[in-house]
């Protein structure tokens, strides 16, 4: 968020009456079930491109807030969007779009999986997922090294999240709390 | 397994939702660590199932939350989990759209992104790690783990289609 003012701050002139609640709701929907491994590149195809809704430094920002923000990058997303062009109940109406299908959808695998799940063929299959899924993450996690400067601080927090949490297996509560100050003092101080 | 303690997951899921910086990846090896090692209700392999099958299934990456859940408590332990997960973020990004958006370019601001920036890659790594370490259970897991990264790092293939070669790999009996 370089740039301001920024489209999420930006609540009074942004109304449209043409994104009613409805259609938040419809467009969650879509891109939350048309998303397998991820939403992120779905929700881009729908708001940006499809429906121009967001213009692309727009979804760029709005992005930005939804990493800096805790919790699910995507439901932040829709809380923002939803919210910039309908209110509260326009935040509302996403949400609920982009967890209600997928909600049904997991309820259905659990309930299939409770039947299933113990075939010698289902398992076998799981387990080739679950490696691949972890070479996803791992990989996430290494492509995001990329915007990490080229100096020392950044690395060892990055080392040392990785080593509390992962290696040693410490509560994320205690890793955070011990890091997160420490990091962004260190991040204030280099400014000046 | 132990019986589920609702109110308890539906707290640690909540206060995990608030640390959960840079996406649902930074809080799985503490969720992990809630439920299969301080509390025995899912098995690691349990747990890396209901998360390879979250991740096969469309849907935001969290929903797998939503499955852990139902595993554990049926439809109380779903509903539970998937509100615990989605409810304070958004409480919190809706007070943080409606007071202080105009405000995220201050110093503090910067500070904060780029502090928090290196740990949410940290713990991104730590979720893989400990994926890989319950999915893995020899060598040829461990191989499918790492071309899985390779592919990812060079070429530009949809994740599903990997996640899908796995699982034909692994109903083929390589893996």
């Amino acid at each position: 968020m370089a740039t301001d003012p920024s489209p999420a701050g930006d609540t009074t002139g942004a109304m449209r009456p043409d994104i009613t609640p409805l259609a938040l709701f419809i467009a969650f929907s879509q891109l939350a079930l048309s998303g397998f491994g991820g939403v992120m590149p779905w929700a881009h195809r729908t708001l940006v491109e499809r429906k121009g809704w967001l213009t692309q430094s727009e979804f760029v920002e709005t992005l930005a807030l939804g990493q800096l923000l805790p919790g699910p990058n995507i439901g932040n997303m829709a809380v923002i969007i939803g919210y910039r062009f309908a209110g509260y109940s326009g935040a509302v109406a996403a949400v609920t779009g982009l967890v209600g299908g997928p909600f049904v959808i997991m309820i259905a695998v659990g309930m299939l999986f409770s039947s299933y799940g113990k075939m010698p063929l289902v398992q076998n299959a799981l387990s080739g997922m679950s490696a691949v899924a972890a070479g996803l993450m791992l990989a996430t996690g290494l492509k995001m090294t990329g915007s990490l400067k080229r100096q020392w601080r950044p690395w060892l927090f990055a080392a040392l999240a990785l080593g509390g949490v992962g290696v040693l297996r410490w509560p994320l509560l205690s890793v955070i709390g011990a890091l997160a100050p420490f990091a962004i003092a260190a991040a204030w101080r280099k400014e000046t | 397994m132990q019986a589920v303690d609702l109110p308890d997951l539906c707290l640690h899921i909540a206060l995990l939702s608030l640390m959960a910086i840079g996406g649902v990846g930074s809080i799985l090896p503490d969720l992990q660590r809630y439920m299969v090692e301080a509390n025995h209700w899912l098995s690691a392999s349990q747990f890396a199932d209901a998360y390879a099958l979250g991740q096969a299934s469309p849907g935001p990456n969290m929903m797998f939350v939503t499955l852990m859940g139902w595993q554990l408590a049926g439809w109380a332990g779903a509903i539970t989990a998937t509100l615990a997960i989605v409810v304070p973020p958004i409480l919190l990004t809706l007070g943080v759209t409606r007071f202080t958006a105009n405000n995220a370019d201050t110093r503090l601001g910067r500070a904060i992104r780029g502090g928090l920036g290196p740990i949410a890659i940290g713990l991104t790594l730590a979720s893989g790690w400990i994926l890989a370490y319950s999915a893995d259970h020899d060598w040829r897991g461990a191989l499918a783990t790492l071309v899985t990264v390779v592919l990812m790092l060079r070429t530009r293939f949809n994740p599903v289609w990997l996640i899908f070669a796995g699982a034909l790999a692994g109903m083929a009996g390589i893996l």
